[in-house]
Protein backbone atom coordinates (compact mmCIF):
# COMPACT_ATOMS: atom_id res chain seq x y z
CA UNK A 1 0.00 0.00 0.00
CA UNK A 2 2.77 2.40 1.39
CA UNK A 3 4.59 1.57 -1.88
CA UNK A 4 1.57 2.30 -3.75
CA UNK A 5 0.91 5.48 -2.41
CA UNK A 6 4.59 7.06 -3.47
CA UNK A 7 4.07 5.22 -6.83
CA UNK A 8 0.93 7.92 -6.89
CA UNK A 9 2.92 10.57 -5.82
CA UNK A 10 5.59 10.13 -8.33
CA UNK A 11 3.65 9.94 -11.28
CA UNK A 12 1.76 13.04 -10.41
CA UNK A 13 4.99 14.97 -10.21
CA UNK A 14 6.33 13.78 -13.48
CA UNK A 15 2.55 14.75 -14.85
CA UNK A 16 3.87 18.20 -13.05
CA UNK A 17 7.26 18.29 -14.07
CA UNK A 18 7.69 16.72 -17.32
CA UNK A 19 6.66 19.73 -19.52
CA UNK A 20 9.14 21.85 -17.84
CA UNK A 21 11.84 19.66 -18.05
CA UNK A 22 11.01 18.95 -21.71
CA UNK A 23 11.66 22.94 -22.34
CA UNK A 24 14.55 23.00 -20.18
CA UNK A 25 16.41 20.66 -22.27
CA UNK A 26 15.22 21.90 -25.29
CA UNK A 27 16.77 25.06 -24.62
CA UNK A 28 20.28 23.75 -25.54
CA UNK A 29 18.84 22.17 -28.51
CA UNK A 30 21.69 23.08 -31.51
CA UNK A 31 19.35 22.68 -34.94
CA UNK A 32 18.56 24.26 -37.87
CA UNK A 33 15.12 23.66 -38.41
CA UNK A 34 13.99 24.51 -34.90
CA UNK A 35 12.47 21.23 -34.45
CA UNK A 36 11.00 21.21 -31.38
CA UNK A 37 11.10 17.64 -30.95
CA UNK A 38 14.86 16.12 -32.18
CA UNK A 39 17.57 16.85 -30.08
CA UNK A 40 20.86 17.30 -32.06
CA UNK A 41 23.66 18.53 -30.41
CA UNK A 42 24.25 20.95 -26.93
CA UNK A 43 24.43 24.70 -28.06
CA UNK A 44 24.28 27.86 -26.02
CA UNK A 45 23.00 29.63 -28.63
CA UNK A 46 19.43 30.72 -27.96
CA UNK A 47 20.72 32.24 -24.55
CA UNK A 48 23.10 34.23 -26.44
CA UNK A 49 20.05 35.38 -28.47
CA UNK A 50 17.58 35.86 -25.59
CA UNK A 51 20.32 38.33 -23.69
CA UNK A 52 20.77 40.40 -27.63
CA UNK A 53 16.90 40.59 -28.29
CA UNK A 54 15.92 44.05 -27.58
CA UNK A 55 12.38 43.64 -27.50
CA UNK A 56 12.51 40.74 -24.71
CA UNK A 57 14.62 43.03 -22.53
CA UNK A 58 12.51 45.82 -22.96
CA UNK A 59 9.42 43.90 -21.85
CA UNK A 60 11.21 43.17 -19.56
CA UNK A 61 12.12 45.83 -18.00
CA UNK A 62 8.58 46.95 -18.28
CA UNK A 63 7.30 44.14 -16.22
CA UNK A 64 9.85 44.46 -13.35
CA UNK A 65 8.83 48.47 -13.59
CA UNK A 66 5.02 47.86 -13.70
CA UNK A 67 5.64 45.64 -10.75
CA UNK A 68 7.58 47.05 -8.54
CA UNK A 69 5.10 50.51 -8.74
CA UNK A 70 1.86 48.40 -8.69
CA UNK A 71 3.65 46.18 -5.49
CA UNK A 72 4.27 49.17 -3.41
CA UNK A 73 1.28 51.42 -4.55
CA UNK A 74 -1.24 48.47 -3.65
CA UNK A 75 1.17 47.35 -0.40
CA UNK A 76 0.27 51.53 1.04
CA UNK A 77 -2.99 51.57 -0.27
CA UNK A 78 -4.28 48.39 0.73
CA UNK A 79 -2.73 48.46 4.51
CA UNK A 80 -4.24 51.67 4.79
CA UNK A 81 -7.79 49.93 4.24
CA UNK A 82 -7.57 47.27 6.21
CA UNK A 83 -6.94 49.10 8.83
CA UNK A 84 -9.92 51.66 8.28
CA UNK A 85 -12.10 48.15 7.61
CA UNK A 86 -11.17 46.47 10.81
CA UNK A 87 -12.35 49.19 12.84
CA UNK A 88 -15.75 49.44 10.70
CA UNK A 89 -18.53 48.91 12.20
CA UNK A 90 -20.23 45.27 11.01
CA UNK A 91 -22.44 46.29 8.17
CA UNK A 92 -20.10 48.38 6.41
CA UNK A 93 -16.98 46.40 6.62
CA UNK A 94 -19.31 44.05 5.20
CA UNK A 95 -19.86 45.93 2.27
CA UNK A 96 -16.36 46.69 2.10
CA UNK A 97 -15.25 42.98 2.42
CA UNK A 98 -17.33 42.56 -0.57
CA UNK A 99 -15.88 44.74 -2.92
CA UNK A 100 -12.96 43.23 -1.78
CA UNK A 101 -13.54 39.67 -2.71
CA UNK A 102 -15.37 40.90 -5.79
CA UNK A 103 -12.56 40.78 -8.32
CA UNK A 104 -10.82 37.57 -6.59
CA UNK A 105 -14.31 35.53 -7.54
CA UNK A 106 -14.81 37.41 -11.30
CA UNK A 107 -13.45 35.94 -13.97
CA UNK A 108 -10.02 37.72 -14.99
CA UNK A 109 -11.04 38.35 -18.39
CA UNK A 110 -14.02 39.48 -17.57
CA UNK A 111 -12.00 42.42 -15.48
CA UNK A 112 -9.57 43.09 -17.76
CA UNK A 113 -12.57 43.45 -20.56
CA UNK A 114 -14.03 45.87 -17.88
CA UNK A 115 -11.10 47.58 -17.47
CA UNK A 116 -10.22 48.27 -21.20
CA UNK A 117 -13.70 49.62 -21.36
CA UNK A 118 -13.31 51.92 -18.76
CA UNK A 119 -9.60 53.19 -20.18
CA UNK A 120 -11.06 53.64 -23.41
CA UNK A 121 -13.93 55.58 -22.53
CA UNK A 122 -11.35 57.38 -20.20
CA UNK A 123 -9.08 58.55 -23.45
CA UNK A 124 -12.11 59.59 -25.71
CA UNK A 125 -13.38 61.65 -22.89
CA UNK A 126 -10.51 63.76 -21.76
CA UNK A 127 -7.87 62.99 -24.74
CA UNK A 128 -4.97 61.90 -22.83
CA UNK A 129 -2.53 59.51 -23.95
CA UNK A 130 -3.52 55.97 -25.20
CA UNK A 131 -3.60 52.47 -23.59
CA UNK A 132 -0.50 51.54 -22.19
CA UNK A 133 2.13 52.04 -19.32
CA UNK A 134 -0.68 54.02 -17.04
CA UNK A 135 -3.35 51.67 -17.53
CA UNK A 136 -1.28 48.62 -16.80
CA UNK A 137 0.10 49.89 -13.63
CA UNK A 138 -3.60 51.11 -12.85
CA UNK A 139 -4.81 47.80 -13.18
CA UNK A 140 -1.99 45.98 -11.63
CA UNK A 141 -2.92 47.45 -8.17
CA UNK A 142 -6.80 47.01 -8.48
CA UNK A 143 -6.16 43.38 -9.12
CA UNK A 144 -3.56 43.43 -6.22
CA UNK A 145 -5.29 45.23 -4.10
CA UNK A 146 -7.77 42.37 -2.50
CA UNK A 147 -4.58 40.21 -1.85
CA UNK A 148 -2.83 42.76 0.53
CA UNK A 149 -6.00 43.52 2.33
CA UNK A 150 -6.47 40.05 3.01
CA UNK A 151 -2.94 39.27 4.24
CA UNK A 152 -2.91 42.76 6.10
CA UNK A 153 -6.75 41.92 7.99
CA UNK A 154 -5.73 38.64 9.89
CA UNK A 155 -2.99 40.26 11.41
CA UNK A 156 -4.80 43.40 12.69
CA UNK A 157 -7.45 40.81 14.00
CA UNK A 158 -4.59 38.85 16.13
CA UNK A 159 -3.31 42.37 17.62
CA UNK A 160 -4.38 43.07 20.94
CA UNK A 161 -6.67 46.48 20.45
CA UNK A 162 -6.01 47.57 24.10
CA UNK A 163 -2.36 48.16 22.47
CA UNK A 164 -3.10 51.25 20.42
CA UNK A 165 -4.94 52.58 22.48
CA UNK A 166 -2.36 52.42 25.95
CA UNK A 167 0.09 54.20 23.57
CA UNK A 168 -2.35 57.08 23.15
CA UNK A 169 -3.36 57.07 26.62
CA UNK A 170 0.38 57.19 27.47
CA UNK A 171 0.30 60.62 25.23
CA UNK A 172 1.68 59.37 22.64
CA UNK A 173 -0.55 60.69 19.31
CA UNK A 174 -2.39 58.65 16.65
CA UNK A 175 0.00 58.58 13.77
CA UNK A 176 3.53 58.08 16.09
CA UNK A 177 1.67 55.60 17.81
CA UNK A 178 0.11 53.70 14.54
CA UNK A 179 3.79 53.86 13.24
CA UNK A 180 5.30 52.35 16.35
CA UNK A 181 2.63 50.21 17.66
CA UNK A 182 0.45 48.84 14.82
CA UNK A 183 2.80 49.07 12.10
CA UNK A 184 5.53 46.78 13.64
CA UNK A 185 2.70 44.07 14.75
CA UNK A 186 1.64 44.20 11.17
CA UNK A 187 4.88 43.72 9.89
CA UNK A 188 4.83 40.13 8.29
CA UNK A 189 1.06 40.12 6.86
CA UNK A 190 2.48 43.45 4.81
CA UNK A 191 5.58 42.08 3.93
CA UNK A 192 3.41 38.92 2.28
CA UNK A 193 1.12 41.13 0.45
CA UNK A 194 3.95 42.60 -0.91
CA UNK A 195 5.53 39.59 -2.02
CA UNK A 196 1.84 38.72 -3.28
CA UNK A 197 1.15 41.59 -5.17
CA UNK A 198 4.43 41.48 -6.99
CA UNK A 199 4.93 37.80 -7.99
CA UNK A 200 1.18 38.14 -9.44
CA UNK A 201 1.71 41.22 -11.02
CA UNK A 202 5.17 39.69 -13.03
CA UNK A 203 2.67 36.70 -13.75
CA UNK A 204 -0.05 38.20 -15.20
CA UNK A 205 -1.19 38.33 -18.44
CA UNK A 206 -4.92 37.97 -19.32
CA UNK A 207 -5.69 41.37 -17.62
CA UNK A 208 -2.47 43.62 -18.95
CA UNK A 209 -3.60 41.66 -22.41
CA UNK A 210 -6.97 43.85 -22.42
CA UNK A 211 -5.01 46.94 -21.06
CA UNK A 212 -1.83 46.82 -22.44
CA UNK A 213 -2.48 48.96 -25.44
CA UNK A 214 0.82 48.56 -27.42
CA UNK A 215 2.76 48.43 -24.71
CA UNK A 216 4.58 44.93 -24.26
CA UNK A 217 5.05 42.57 -21.06
CA UNK A 218 6.91 39.79 -20.53
CA UNK A 219 4.22 37.52 -20.46
CA UNK A 220 2.53 39.90 -23.52
CA UNK A 221 6.05 39.22 -25.36
CA UNK A 222 5.63 35.32 -24.76
CA UNK A 223 2.10 35.04 -26.10
CA UNK A 224 3.39 37.16 -29.54
CA UNK A 225 6.37 34.59 -29.20
CA UNK A 226 3.95 31.28 -29.24
CA UNK A 227 1.46 32.61 -31.99
CA UNK A 228 4.18 33.94 -34.29
CA UNK A 229 7.20 31.84 -34.50
CA UNK A 230 8.42 28.50 -32.82
CA UNK A 231 11.65 29.85 -31.83
CA UNK A 232 14.08 27.99 -28.61
CA UNK A 233 14.55 31.41 -27.68
CA UNK A 234 11.17 30.68 -25.70
CA UNK A 235 12.40 27.73 -24.09
CA UNK A 236 16.17 29.57 -23.08
CA UNK A 237 13.42 32.14 -21.69
CA UNK A 238 11.86 29.46 -19.45
CA UNK A 239 14.76 28.12 -18.06
CA UNK A 240 16.07 31.46 -17.13
CA UNK A 241 12.86 32.25 -15.22
CA UNK A 242 12.67 29.31 -14.07
CA UNK A 243 15.99 29.12 -12.63
CA UNK A 244 15.58 32.52 -11.07
CA UNK A 245 12.21 31.80 -9.43
CA UNK A 246 13.54 28.37 -7.96
CA UNK A 247 16.49 30.08 -6.61
CA UNK A 248 14.05 32.60 -5.03
CA UNK A 249 11.92 29.92 -3.38
CA UNK A 250 14.78 28.22 -1.94
CA UNK A 251 16.23 31.32 -0.53
CA UNK A 252 12.88 32.34 1.03
CA UNK A 253 12.25 28.61 2.67
CA UNK A 254 16.20 28.36 3.86
CA UNK A 255 15.09 32.04 5.61
CA UNK A 256 11.96 30.51 7.04
CA UNK A 257 12.89 27.26 7.99
CA UNK A 258 15.92 29.37 9.76
CA UNK A 259 13.54 31.83 11.59
CA UNK A 260 11.53 29.14 12.86
CA UNK A 261 14.30 27.25 13.94
CA UNK A 262 15.57 30.46 16.13
CA UNK A 263 12.27 31.18 17.59
CA UNK A 264 12.07 27.83 19.05
CA UNK A 265 15.19 27.99 20.26
CA UNK A 266 13.88 31.09 21.86
CA UNK A 267 11.19 29.56 23.19
CA UNK A 268 13.09 26.27 24.74
CA UNK A 269 15.48 28.75 26.21
CA UNK A 270 12.61 30.02 28.16
CA UNK B 1 -12.13 58.99 16.55
CA UNK B 2 -12.86 60.56 13.89
CA UNK B 3 -10.28 59.74 11.46
CA UNK B 4 -11.50 56.46 10.89
CA UNK B 5 -13.32 56.27 8.00
CA UNK B 6 -10.98 58.78 6.38
CA UNK B 7 -8.48 55.87 6.47
CA UNK B 8 -11.13 54.09 4.16
CA UNK B 9 -11.45 56.52 1.72
CA UNK B 10 -8.90 56.35 -0.65
CA UNK B 11 -9.47 52.55 -1.55
CA UNK B 12 -12.92 53.12 -1.40
CA UNK B 13 -12.29 55.15 -4.37
CA UNK B 14 -10.30 53.39 -5.87
CA UNK B 15 -12.69 50.21 -5.94
CA UNK B 16 -15.38 52.58 -7.14
CA UNK B 17 -13.42 54.20 -10.06
CA UNK B 18 -11.97 50.92 -11.38
CA UNK B 19 -14.00 47.55 -10.16
CA UNK B 20 -17.52 49.48 -9.76
CA UNK B 21 -17.37 51.61 -12.70
CA UNK B 22 -15.96 49.12 -15.16
CA UNK B 23 -18.63 46.76 -14.47
CA UNK B 24 -21.57 49.37 -14.99
CA UNK B 25 -19.89 50.20 -17.80
CA UNK B 26 -20.09 46.54 -19.04
CA UNK B 27 -23.53 46.53 -18.11
CA UNK B 28 -24.37 49.59 -20.17
CA UNK B 29 -22.94 48.31 -23.42
CA UNK B 30 -24.76 44.91 -22.85
CA UNK B 31 -28.10 46.85 -23.33
CA UNK B 32 -26.83 49.29 -25.70
CA UNK B 33 -26.36 49.32 -29.20
CA UNK B 34 -23.26 51.17 -31.26
CA UNK B 35 -25.01 54.83 -31.36
CA UNK B 36 -25.86 54.25 -27.29
CA UNK B 37 -29.59 53.45 -27.39
CA UNK B 38 -31.19 50.93 -25.52
CA UNK B 39 -31.15 47.40 -26.81
CA UNK B 40 -31.61 43.67 -26.19
CA UNK B 41 -30.32 42.91 -28.93
CA UNK B 42 -26.80 41.92 -28.29
CA UNK B 43 -28.47 39.58 -25.21
CA UNK B 44 -30.97 38.25 -27.29
CA UNK B 45 -27.89 37.33 -29.88
CA UNK B 46 -25.71 35.48 -26.76
CA UNK B 47 -27.87 32.98 -27.57
CA UNK B 48 -27.01 31.91 -30.55
CA UNK B 49 -23.66 31.20 -28.66
CA UNK B 50 -25.45 28.15 -25.81
CA UNK B 51 -23.34 25.65 -27.75
CA UNK B 52 -19.84 27.49 -26.73
CA UNK B 53 -21.23 28.09 -23.10
CA UNK B 54 -22.35 24.40 -22.77
CA UNK B 55 -18.86 23.39 -24.12
CA UNK B 56 -17.33 25.60 -21.96
CA UNK B 57 -19.40 24.15 -18.76
CA UNK B 58 -18.44 20.90 -19.85
CA UNK B 59 -15.02 20.94 -20.74
CA UNK B 60 -14.84 23.24 -17.03
CA UNK B 61 -16.16 20.67 -14.85
CA UNK B 62 -14.71 17.57 -16.38
CA UNK B 63 -11.39 19.45 -16.00
CA UNK B 64 -12.53 20.51 -12.18
CA UNK B 65 -14.02 16.63 -11.96
CA UNK B 66 -10.44 14.85 -12.83
CA UNK B 67 -8.58 17.63 -10.63
CA UNK B 68 -10.65 16.81 -7.79
CA UNK B 69 -9.95 13.10 -8.41
CA UNK B 70 -6.31 13.42 -9.14
CA UNK B 71 -5.47 15.83 -6.23
CA UNK B 72 -7.67 14.85 -2.96
CA UNK B 73 -5.17 11.48 -3.21
CA UNK B 74 -2.10 14.02 -3.56
CA UNK B 75 -3.30 16.31 -0.75
CA UNK B 76 -4.18 13.14 1.62
CA UNK B 77 -0.63 11.95 1.16
CA UNK B 78 1.28 15.24 1.66
CA UNK B 79 -0.85 16.13 4.57
CA UNK B 80 -0.07 12.85 6.47
CA UNK B 81 3.69 12.97 5.43
CA UNK B 82 6.08 13.45 7.95
CA UNK B 83 5.64 17.31 9.12
CA UNK B 84 9.47 18.04 8.00
CA UNK B 85 8.82 16.96 4.79
CA UNK B 86 5.47 18.57 3.91
CA UNK B 87 6.40 22.47 3.37
CA UNK B 88 9.11 20.72 0.88
CA UNK B 89 6.42 18.35 -0.71
CA UNK B 90 3.74 21.97 -0.69
CA UNK B 91 6.59 23.50 -2.25
CA UNK B 92 6.94 21.03 -5.19
CA UNK B 93 3.30 22.03 -5.83
CA UNK B 94 3.52 25.06 -5.87
CA UNK B 95 6.66 25.72 -7.94
CA UNK B 96 5.10 24.83 -11.46
CA UNK B 97 2.68 27.63 -10.47
CA UNK B 98 5.59 29.95 -10.80
CA UNK B 99 6.40 29.80 -14.44
CA UNK B 100 4.22 31.25 -16.51
CA UNK B 101 1.33 29.44 -17.69
CA UNK B 102 1.71 30.47 -21.53
CA UNK B 103 5.08 28.49 -21.10
CA UNK B 104 3.81 25.64 -19.27
CA UNK B 105 1.14 25.22 -22.00
CA UNK B 106 3.73 26.04 -25.12
CA UNK B 107 5.65 23.03 -23.57
CA UNK B 108 2.35 20.42 -23.72
CA UNK B 109 2.21 21.90 -27.68
CA UNK B 110 5.59 20.28 -27.73
CA UNK B 111 4.52 17.05 -26.01
CA UNK B 112 1.08 16.71 -27.66
CA UNK B 113 1.93 17.77 -31.59
CA UNK B 114 1.17 14.39 -34.39
CA UNK B 115 5.44 14.97 -34.41
CA UNK B 116 5.23 15.63 -30.67
CA UNK B 117 7.61 13.65 -27.97
CA UNK B 118 4.91 11.92 -26.84
CA UNK B 119 4.25 10.59 -30.31
CA UNK B 120 7.82 9.55 -30.45
CA UNK B 121 7.58 7.67 -27.35
CA UNK B 122 4.89 5.78 -28.79
CA UNK B 123 6.29 4.92 -32.02
CA UNK B 124 9.32 4.06 -29.92
CA UNK B 125 7.44 1.37 -28.00
CA UNK B 126 5.76 0.20 -31.22
CA UNK B 127 2.24 1.49 -30.51
CA UNK B 128 0.16 3.64 -32.76
CA UNK B 129 0.76 7.07 -33.27
CA UNK B 130 -2.43 9.28 -31.73
CA UNK B 131 -3.78 12.51 -32.82
CA UNK B 132 -3.61 15.01 -29.59
CA UNK B 133 -3.42 18.23 -30.41
CA UNK B 134 -5.99 20.24 -31.46
CA UNK B 135 -8.62 17.98 -29.70
CA UNK B 136 -11.26 18.30 -26.38
CA UNK B 137 -9.14 16.02 -24.52
CA UNK B 138 -5.69 18.33 -25.14
CA UNK B 139 -7.79 21.18 -23.82
CA UNK B 140 -9.16 19.36 -20.49
CA UNK B 141 -5.25 18.52 -19.93
CA UNK B 142 -4.01 21.42 -20.02
CA UNK B 143 -6.51 23.16 -17.95
CA UNK B 144 -5.79 20.34 -15.25
CA UNK B 145 -2.24 20.71 -15.52
CA UNK B 146 -2.64 24.59 -15.01
CA UNK B 147 -5.15 24.51 -12.58
CA UNK B 148 -4.31 21.25 -10.23
CA UNK B 149 -2.49 23.08 -7.57
CA UNK B 150 -5.23 25.40 -6.51
CA UNK B 151 -6.95 22.17 -6.15
CA UNK B 152 -4.34 20.85 -3.96
CA UNK B 153 -3.00 23.32 -1.76
CA UNK B 154 -6.84 24.27 0.00
CA UNK B 155 -7.37 20.31 0.54
CA UNK B 156 -3.93 19.94 1.75
CA UNK B 157 -4.39 22.82 3.82
CA UNK B 158 -7.81 21.13 5.53
CA UNK B 159 -6.48 18.32 5.52
CA UNK B 160 -3.30 18.53 7.69
CA UNK B 161 -5.74 20.82 10.28
CA UNK B 162 -7.88 17.35 10.91
CA UNK B 163 -7.13 16.22 14.57
CA UNK B 164 -5.74 12.49 14.30
CA UNK B 165 -7.49 11.54 17.24
CA UNK B 166 -10.95 12.39 15.33
CA UNK B 167 -10.27 9.41 13.43
CA UNK B 168 -8.38 6.97 15.97
CA UNK B 169 -12.05 7.51 17.49
CA UNK B 170 -14.07 6.50 14.82
CA UNK B 171 -11.17 3.41 14.21
CA UNK B 172 -11.77 2.66 18.12
CA UNK B 173 -15.83 2.52 17.49
CA UNK B 174 -15.23 -0.02 14.88
CA UNK B 175 -15.32 2.12 11.45
CA UNK B 176 -13.36 0.14 8.81
CA UNK B 177 -11.36 2.59 6.35
CA UNK B 178 -13.79 3.25 3.81
CA UNK B 179 -16.32 4.31 6.48
CA UNK B 180 -13.41 6.77 7.95
CA UNK B 181 -12.82 8.48 4.77
CA UNK B 182 -16.65 8.67 3.67
CA UNK B 183 -17.98 9.43 7.46
CA UNK B 184 -15.21 11.43 9.04
CA UNK B 185 -12.37 12.62 6.46
CA UNK B 186 -14.42 13.61 3.67
CA UNK B 187 -17.10 15.52 5.19
CA UNK B 188 -14.57 17.16 7.71
CA UNK B 189 -12.46 18.25 4.49
CA UNK B 190 -15.68 19.74 2.81
CA UNK B 191 -14.54 23.63 2.82
CA UNK B 192 -11.22 22.41 1.54
CA UNK B 193 -13.02 20.63 -1.68
CA UNK B 194 -15.23 23.37 -2.15
CA UNK B 195 -12.64 26.70 -2.63
CA UNK B 196 -10.63 23.48 -4.32
CA UNK B 197 -13.52 23.31 -7.10
CA UNK B 198 -14.27 27.10 -7.18
CA UNK B 199 -10.73 27.90 -7.63
CA UNK B 200 -10.42 25.48 -10.78
CA UNK B 201 -13.72 26.55 -11.75
CA UNK B 202 -14.22 29.94 -12.87
CA UNK B 203 -10.83 30.13 -14.59
CA UNK B 204 -11.22 26.57 -16.22
CA UNK B 205 -14.63 27.91 -17.90
CA UNK B 206 -13.19 31.57 -18.36
CA UNK B 207 -9.93 30.41 -20.12
CA UNK B 208 -8.77 31.81 -23.89
CA UNK B 209 -5.41 31.01 -23.92
CA UNK B 210 -5.47 26.95 -23.51
CA UNK B 211 -8.12 26.11 -26.04
CA UNK B 212 -6.63 28.36 -28.71
CA UNK B 213 -3.14 27.08 -27.72
CA UNK B 214 -4.17 23.30 -27.42
CA UNK B 215 -7.42 23.09 -29.09
CA UNK B 216 -7.09 24.49 -32.12
CA UNK B 217 -9.83 26.38 -33.79
CA UNK B 218 -12.05 23.60 -33.36
CA UNK B 219 -12.58 24.26 -29.36
CA UNK B 220 -13.93 27.11 -28.88
CA UNK B 221 -14.58 28.94 -25.12
CA UNK B 222 -16.23 31.79 -23.91
CA UNK B 223 -13.09 33.22 -23.36
CA UNK B 224 -11.90 33.13 -27.10
CA UNK B 225 -15.38 34.50 -27.76
CA UNK B 226 -15.11 37.66 -25.37
CA UNK B 227 -11.18 37.96 -26.69
CA UNK B 228 -12.53 38.16 -30.55
CA UNK B 229 -15.14 40.69 -29.58
CA UNK B 230 -13.08 43.33 -27.80
CA UNK B 231 -9.41 42.69 -29.69
CA UNK B 232 -10.18 40.33 -32.89
CA UNK B 233 -11.47 39.85 -35.72
CA UNK B 234 -14.86 40.09 -34.82
CA UNK B 235 -14.86 43.54 -33.27
CA UNK B 236 -18.17 44.30 -31.30
CA UNK B 237 -17.63 45.89 -27.47
CA UNK B 238 -21.21 45.68 -26.99
CA UNK B 239 -21.73 41.90 -28.18
CA UNK B 240 -18.55 41.06 -25.82
CA UNK B 241 -19.74 42.96 -22.83
CA UNK B 242 -23.38 40.65 -23.09
CA UNK B 243 -21.05 37.95 -23.41
CA UNK B 244 -19.08 38.90 -20.24
CA UNK B 245 -22.04 39.94 -18.05
CA UNK B 246 -24.07 36.17 -19.02
CA UNK B 247 -20.55 34.80 -18.16
CA UNK B 248 -20.39 36.22 -14.80
CA UNK B 249 -23.73 35.57 -13.76
CA UNK B 250 -22.91 31.90 -14.36
CA UNK B 251 -19.87 31.95 -12.98
CA UNK B 252 -21.81 34.07 -9.56
CA UNK B 253 -24.96 30.80 -9.60
CA UNK B 254 -22.33 28.44 -9.64
CA UNK B 255 -20.69 29.72 -6.57
CA UNK B 256 -23.97 30.79 -4.97
CA UNK B 257 -24.55 26.63 -5.22
CA UNK B 258 -21.31 25.86 -3.92
CA UNK B 259 -21.61 28.04 -0.87
CA UNK B 260 -24.80 26.70 -0.27
CA UNK B 261 -23.84 23.14 0.02
CA UNK B 262 -20.76 24.65 2.29
CA UNK B 263 -23.52 26.40 4.68
CA UNK B 264 -25.43 23.29 4.60
CA UNK B 265 -22.60 21.10 5.68
CA UNK B 266 -21.51 23.68 8.30
CA UNK B 267 -24.76 23.90 10.06
CA UNK B 268 -24.60 19.62 9.85
CA UNK B 269 -21.36 19.81 11.93
CA UNK B 270 -22.74 22.64 14.03
CA UNK B 271 -25.83 20.52 15.04
CA UNK B 272 -23.54 17.61 15.54
CA UNK B 273 -21.30 19.55 18.28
Amino acid sequence: MKILLKIYTALLFVFLYAPILVLIVFSFNDTQTSSRTQFSGFTLRWYERLFEDRYILEALFNTLLIAVVSAVCATVLGTLAAVGINRLKKLPRRVMMNITNFPMVNPEIVTGVSMMLLFVAATGLFGGKNLGMWTLIIAHITFCLPYVILSVLPKLRQMNPNLYEAAQDLGCPPIPAFFKVVLPEIMPGIITGMIMAFTLSIDDFVISYFTSGTTQTLPIYIYTMTRRRISPEINALSTVLFVCIMALLILINVRQSKAEKEQREKGDAR
Amino acid sequence: MRNNKLICAPYTVWMTLFIIVPMGLVAFFAFTDRSGAFTLHNIAQVGQYSNVFLRSIWLGAIATAVSLLLGYPLAYIIARANPSRQSALVMLVMLPMWMNFLLRTYAWMTLLEDNGLLNALLTAVGLPRLHMINTAGAVVLGMVYNYIPYMILPLYSVLTKIDPSVIEAAQDLGADSKKVFLKVIFPMSMPGVISGVTMVFVPAVSTFIISKMLGGGGNLLIGDLIDMQFLGSAYNPNLGSAISLVLMVIILICMGIMNQFDDGEEVGGGMLL
